[in-house]
């Protein structure tokens, strides 16, 4: 176990960035994911037609695949460095955001996008569990189809939410392994394979570190949401 | 203002192969209270929806106010603002308390400053004697409670018309005179209604007009007293035999 110990500044910033990766891509698969499903819901019908594809298509390819689309869309799109992403503020916060090479915008796109597909659906079925007699009253009152959402079904469809978001969020830490994959350097997991490869460090201390390092954030998760679960159950 | 507040022109509506409503003709003034009564099934609620677009139509024209009712959108939403509809299953927003309940269409449909939504919202709530309740959350108030909370709600939009749809058939019995009592008092106040009831007796003292509708037509329609003391067709005195013993 003294690996750990000898090489904890190795693990700790493949921890910091792996963190990055994991708070920037739920991010915007949060707010990727609630615009798809308003679409899905939306009475425009080719706005349905867009989320319903959406969902169907990045929920049902590897991931993988997903992150080799990336770049590659980058490149068609004319931005093959996905420079619009080194947002300046954000930047500054998550130093990896603005570096030169585009592999980290990358992988948060990718995560992101895939991510948000799930998003959409666990989103879905909480605004499925608030009864339509809600949404009927709101439109009676002459609110539109974004005020509905957004003051009375939304709010509402979040309780029932919560806990298929959060499964979604901890899976998405889980897929962030690999980024790593595809040219992210200095992220946790191929930090700590760097250490077995090139260092020849045995292999389960060190893949006992990485774990360590997922689970600090998995777990916490996890355990916030069995309470919410819990405080639910006894609430009703 | 002349002409009819609302006014529904060889009105059809479909659900699937069902003839929900047929050929409906009706035209109610300003002021006008009428009641819809009639079996489980024969299309009221329809009727009430159609009205401010909750269903759409197939067939027909519906004016309000003088226009034709919009198609989705802006437009329909600002329509919607001005009929006012009460459930029969309430729907108050769960997540909301009774005030915020009120306040909400003010200051996200109509714009109005929180201070001003709520004075008035308080007002309204006094009148329909739940001002004491206005920082509950809806679970927390008995089923008249919340639907006069409803009622307040409706009324906060300073709407044109009110609809409603069997506003006391959820209730416990002692609930449905307070909610009543409420309702007979807009009329009186010169509110344009319509009414989807079982309440014969708010039929008779607080209505202007009676309509009788089976299988989706209007079957009868006659000011209160004739058509309880005389209805036309044999549907009626047979619905009227039933539900008034
Ligand atoms: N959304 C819908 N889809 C399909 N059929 C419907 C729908 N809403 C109502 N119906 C049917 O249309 C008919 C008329 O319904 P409506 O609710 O207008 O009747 P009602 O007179 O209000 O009855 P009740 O007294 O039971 O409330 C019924 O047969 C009902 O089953
Ligand atoms: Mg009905």
């Amino acid at each position: 176990m003294d690996v750990l110990v000898e090489n904890r500044e190795v693990f700790v910033s493949g921890f910091w960035v792996t963190f990055q990766i994991c708070v920037l891509s739920a991010t915007g698969a949060l707010i990727l994911g609630t615009l798809v499903a308003a679409m899905r819901i939306s009475p425009v019908a080719p706005l349905r037609w867009v989320g319903t594809a959406y969902v169907t298509v990045f929920r049902n390819l590897p991931l993988t695949i997903v992150f080799f689309m990336t770049g590659a869309a980058f490149a068609e799109l004319g931005a093959p460095n996905a420079d619009l992403l080194k947002i300046p503020g954000l930047s500054s916060v998550f130093t990896r955001l603005g570096i030169e090479l585009p592999y980290f915008r990358f992988a948060i796109v990718a995560l992101g996008v895939y991510t948000a597909a799930f998003v959409a659906e666990a989103i879905r079925s909480g605004v499925n569990a608030v009864p339509a007699g809600q949404a009927e009253a709101a439109r009676s009152l002459g609110l539109t189809f974004t005020q509905n959402l957004r003051y009375v079904v939304l709010p509402q469809a979040g309780k029932a939410a919560v806990v298929p978001l959060g499964s979604v969020i901890i899976a998405m830490i889980k897929n962030s392994a690999l980024a790593g994959a595809f040219g992210v350097t200095g992220e946790l997991f191929s930090n700590g394979s760097a250490l077995t490869s090139a260092g020849g460090y045995p292999i389960v201390p060190v893949f006992i570190g990485i774990s360590l390092g997922f689970l600090v954030m998995t777990v916490p998760l996890g355990l916030m949401l069995d309470r919410l679960e819990k405080r639910r159950a006894a609430g009703r | 203002m002349a002409g009819h507040l609302i006014e529904l022109d060889s009105v059809h509506k479909w659900f699937g192969s069902l003839h929900v409503l047929s050929d409906v003709n009706l035209a109610v003034d300003r002021g006008e209270v009428v009641v819809v009564i009639g079996p489980s099934g024969s299309g009221k609620s329809t009727l009430c929806r159609v009205i401010n677009r909750l269903e759409p139509i197939d067939a027909g024209t519906i004016r309000f106010d003088g226009r034709v009712l919009p198609a989705e959108g802006r437009a329909l939403a600002k329509l919607r603002s001005e009929v006012g509809m009460v459930f029969q299953s309430f729907n108050l927003f769960a997540h909301l308390t009774i005030v915020d309940n009120v306040t909400l269409g003010p200051i996200k449909v109509r714009r109005e400053s929180r201070a001003e939504a709520r004075e008035r919202a308080m007002r309204l709530l006094d009148r329909v004697g739940i001002a004491d309740q206005a920082d509950k959350l809806p679970a927390q108030l008995s089923g008249g409670q919340q639907q006069r909370a409803a009622i307040a709600r409706a009324l906060a939009m300073q709407p044109k018309a009110m609809l409603f749809d069997e506003p006391t058939s959820a209730l416990d019995p002692e609930m449905v005179g307070e909610v009543l009592e409420v309702m007979t008092g807009l009329a009186a106040d010169g509110m344009t209604m319509i009414v989807v009831t079982h309440e014969m007796g708010f039929a008779r003292h607080a209505a202007h007009r009676v309509i009788f509708m089976a299988d989706g037509e209007l079957v009868e329609q006659a000011p209160p007293a004739e058509f309880f003391g005389n209805p036309r067709s044999a549907r009626a005195r047979d619905f009227l035999s039933k539900v008034l013993h």
